[in-house]
């Protein structure tokens, strides 16, 4: 076990004689690996990412402060003990405000992402390979582009605030407004990129052959469509948290989405900037989160897209 | 001859240079740029009952007599202050005879007359019109026009104080010719009137958006000579108190800014130094309160939600918030002195009722919520029955006391509201928290279900005030027939929807009353009512802070009045 991955992707086989024979097995993931740690910049933000998840969300319990707790005598502190990064005006732990925000933000960025991917794959592929649904869909999609999110976000919140606040209370309810407005306002670069690789994907001659041999349809579609138009995929998803997580930003700046104790990134952000010149590590550090965040899952994008793009891999 | 033209184009130039440096040209300090940060969004007070909108209307439409900076009444449209000693006032207080100046023109150049007083009075009287200023026209029998410009307001009891209509902004004068058509349920859809009112004042609506800006240029047929000083008004709004204050103290951009609730620590950085503005400061009437539902807000009512629905207010009567018990515990949980020093510094005090000034009515009964008692809150709480449940919320019957606790988008309310929320949760209380943007909150909108007359949820929080010295007016805005409701567009005054006969009965005998002893102890005793009832819970006594920029001369604030009451007269230092 001294090399415990050069034995992992080496496999022992039996020759027919009886002689062992040492076969270096490539799968396709252990090869998009080393194309992917070829990326500086794309290991940088996978070490940078990890380390804020794993903070905001391993934090809270060695920082074991209530972030909504106010303590009135300890307010526009600067980093001390207790409170290594600060509190704000009312007396809320800066520290304990950014971490708790920060498994918001997340949540949001990661969940709204995954909605977006679902649907703009499930609409790029049906799209691409089916020629009937190809025009409604593409035109669907158009009309999607065409709202503005923001006003759609307000009109939405506004209708639905109330029904959703019943069901699944005040937070929760919120969450899932939020990201599913914003799931459901972003898969349109997803869908029209899938739906382009599709198209010229199932022209090849291995979906041709697919077809000859009797293959259905949905058994090409996964086996050898989806694979081939991962890269897009990847890397729409990892634009699509980054997205996430700013809109969810814009939208505690106009004061609107979770209620105003609830504190996110962007909230914080926002709350701070009035104090920017009583307690600037208020702005400082959330802005520096989201900008953190955000850039190290861009740059993690872009390594997967060179990792994943058969024709780059390798060279 | 050249010596001739020598002395015309020196004597041309001479006259021509004193002239532009006579200071009292209209017009000649080109525009003034005001930032109201919660933008209006009508220009009619009428259909309005928010203080942004009164202030806009103010530059140009006026009452027959307005209120300066210490309370003092001042004859504006009228040629004087009818009182009894100059026959203006009948002998037993049942009428009041209003001469109108001659010679003052609308902004349209036609004459202002007793029948556009008349018909300002029967606007706001019609049922339908959902007028939100009718208290300030209550207990009139008739408002007739005894020739071109001298009407006689008709009370149906003595009034010893008969200068709330068409006194203050609150009770402009509207013009006959543009709002005729205008009257009753058509009142709402007239926008292109209600945004470009014809008005007397120094300044005209060019063009109105709601919610952003206002335009305004210089009336060219107002009264006086030489004013206004400037030739048009940028009536901006938008952005926050915080970036308000900025624009007039930090970068200068602004002349004035409005309402700056700013935490105090971020005010005092930008006044202090080299400052390019000042602050000011005055207290008037203004408390920050907590108003109590006593409706059920509950979204599963549909049209009756929040709906007042009569019978003894029992038959939509809020879940918890009816029980006397909850609603004085709240307001024993709250330490206020916190709130004040957190929030408002020295623009802010302590305060027990919803009546706090002038100095001669406000009650010292009240004064038990001075000083924050848990201990009896809990003990109320518990001896009505209300037990913790597992999560530590008291609940009775199923209820659980879960409060939806909304007021509009500002740092300093949304730190009150994180205050309150802890401070509640030690009694367990169970708060949500909600924000709404200012202009939406107030906005007055009738299809929005976020304003605060339509107030669904069960706790909201705003400040109000009264213009003018006499609290009779602003003290029947808790009767019952102002309650807000779906008959009356959302247009009364009281946003409780408390309905009281006693309460009533005090209001009916103190618009009788004519004796200041007598009114004092009642209008005094009416605010106790609400105090000791939990109508409405008290928190933060006001004071209206501004800021002006160092070369504008003029503003002086008015706790009492539009601030910009004397706009006629503000111009640029040289």
């Amino acid at each position: 076990m001294t090399k415990p991955s050069a034995s992992l992707s080496k496999q022992s086989l039996l020759d027919s004689d009886g002689t062992r024979l040492e076969l270096e097995h490539r799968s396709m993931w252990t090869d998009v690996w080393r194309q992917f740690r070829k990326h500086k910049g794309a290991l940088a933000g996978v070490f940078v990412f990890v380390f804020i998840s794993v903070a905001v969300f391993v934090g809270p319990i060695i920082h074991g402060v209530d972030p909504n707790a106010i303590d009135f005598t300890a307010r526009n502190l600067g980093p001390v003990w207790s409170h290594p990064l600060g509190t704000d005006n009312i007396g809320h732990d800066t520290l304990a405000q950014m971490l708790a925000g920060g498994q918001v933000s997340l949540a949001v960025g990661l969940s709204a992402a995954f909605i977006a991917l679902l649907l703009g794959t499930l609409i790029g592929v049906l799209a691409g390979f089916f020629k009937a649904l190809d025009g409604p869909l593409m035109r669907f999609t158009d009309l999607f582009l065409a709202l503005p999110i923001l006003p759609l976000l307000l009109v939405t919140i506004l209708l639905f605030r109330d029904s959703l606040r019943a069901t699944f209370g005040p937070e929760t309810g919120i969450f899932l407004l939020i990201v599913s407005i914003i799931g459901v306002t972003s898969w349109m670069h997803t869908a029209r990129v899938v739906r382009g690789d599709v198209l010229s994907i199932k022209e090849r001659e291995f979906v041709t052959a697919a077809h000859s041999i009797g293959t259905r349809r949905h058994r090409i579609v996964f086996r050898h469509i989806l694979p081939n138009v991962l890269s897009p995929i990847m890397v729409s998803a990892t634009l699509g948290i980054a997205n996430a997580i700013i809109t969810e930003s814009a939208l505690s700046f106009l004061g609107l989405g979770f209620p105003p104790d609830f504190p996110t990134w962007g909230r914080l952000l926002y709350d701070g900037t009035n104090f920017i010149q009583i307690t600037p590590s208020r702005v400082i550090w959330p802005g520096l989160f989201i900008a953190l965040t955000v850039l190290s899952v861009n740059y993690i994008g872009d390594g997967l897209r060179d990792a994943l793009d058969p024709r780059l891999r390798g060279r | 001859m050249r010596k001739q033209i020598l002395f015309w184009v020196s004597l041309f130039a001479t006259i021509s240079m004193a002239g532009s440096a006579w200071a009292a040209d209209r017009g000649r300090d080109g525009e003034l740029k005001l930032l109201y940060w919660q933008a209006p969004s009508t220009m009619m007070p009428y259909l309005s009952g928010g203080t942004k909108e009164l202030e806009a209307s103010s530059i140009v439409i006026e009452p027959l007599a307005r209120y300066d900076n210490d309370g003092k009444m001042w004859p504006w449209l009228a040629e004087e202050i009818p009182t009894v000693e100059n026959g203006g006032v009948s002998n037993d207080f049942t009428s009041i005879t209003w001469k109108i100046k001659k010679n003052i023109k609308w902004s349209d150049g036609s004459d202002l007359t007793s029948e556009d007083v008349v018909f300002t009075y029967e606007y706001c009287t019609h049922p339908d019109t959902g007028c939100t200023q009718s208290n300030y026209y209550n207990d009139i029998v008739s408002v007739e026009a005894l020739d071109s410009h001298t009407i006689r307001i008709n009370f149906t009891v003595a009034k010893p104080f008969p200068y709330s209509a068409f006194v203050g902004y609150n009770a402009p004068i509207l013009q006959k010719a543009q709002f005729e058509n205008c009257v009753g349920a058509k009142a709402q859809e007239c926008t292109e009137e209600n945004f470009h009112p014809i008005g007397t004042g120094p300044f005209k609506v060019v063009d109105f958006k709601p919610n952003d800006v206002v335009v305004l240029e210089a009336n060219s047929n107002y009264r006086e000579e030489g004013k206004p000083a400037f030739s048009g008004v940028l009536f901006k709004g938008g952005g926050d108190a915080a970036s308000a204050a900025r624009a007039v103290l930090e970068t200068g951009e602004m002349h004035y800014a409005w309402n700056l609730q700013v935490e105090p620590e971020i005010l005092n950085k930008m006044a202090e130094g080299d400052s390019k503005g000042t602050i000011i400061a005055g207290f008037g009437t203004a408390v920050e309160r907590l108003m109590v539902n006593f409706t059920n807000p509950d979204a599963a009512l549909g049209e009756d939600r929040a709906e007042y629905l009569g019978g003894n207010n029992n038959r939509n009567a809020h879940p918890f918030l009816s029980d006397y018990a909850v609603r004085r515990a709240l307001s024993l949980a709250i330490d206020r002195q916190i709130l004040v020093d957190a929030g408002y510094g020295f623009a802010g005090k302590i305060s027990c009722n919803v009546l706090p000034a002038p100095a001669i009515y406000a009650s010292t009964a009240n004064d038990e919520c001075k000083t924050q008692n848990v201990d009896e809150a809990n003990r109320l709480l518990d001896e009505a029955g209300w037990a913790r449940g597992s999560d530590g919320v008291r609940e009775k019957d199923g209820v659980r006391i879960s409060i939806l606790y909304q007021t509009s988008t500002n740092s300093v309310r949304q730190g009150t509201q994180a205050f309150i929320k802890e401070m509640w949760k030690a009694i367990g209380v169970e708060t949500e928290l909600r924000n709404i943007d200012a202009s939406v909150f107030f906005g007055g909108d009738i299809g929005s279900p976020d304003t605060y007359q339509k107030f669904y949820a069960d706790i909201e929080m705003y400040t109000n005030t009264f213009s003018g010295t006499d609290p009779e007016a602003y003290m029947n805005s808790w009767t019952c027939k102002e309650v807000a409701r779906r008959s009356n567009n959302w247009g009364g005054n009281n946003m409780p929807r408390y309905c009281n006969p006693d309460y009533d009965a005090l209001a009916t005998q103190m618009s009788k009353t004519a004796n200041l002893d007598e009114r004092i102890r009642l209008a005094k005793s009416m605010n106790d009512m609400l105090m000791q009832d939990y109508a409405m819970i008290p928190l933060i006594h006001r004071g209206g802070v501004s800021a002006y920029s160092n070369d504008l001369m003029g503003p002086v604030g008015n706790e009492w009045d539009s601030e910009l009451w004397n706009i006629a007269d503000w111009h640029i230092h040289k």
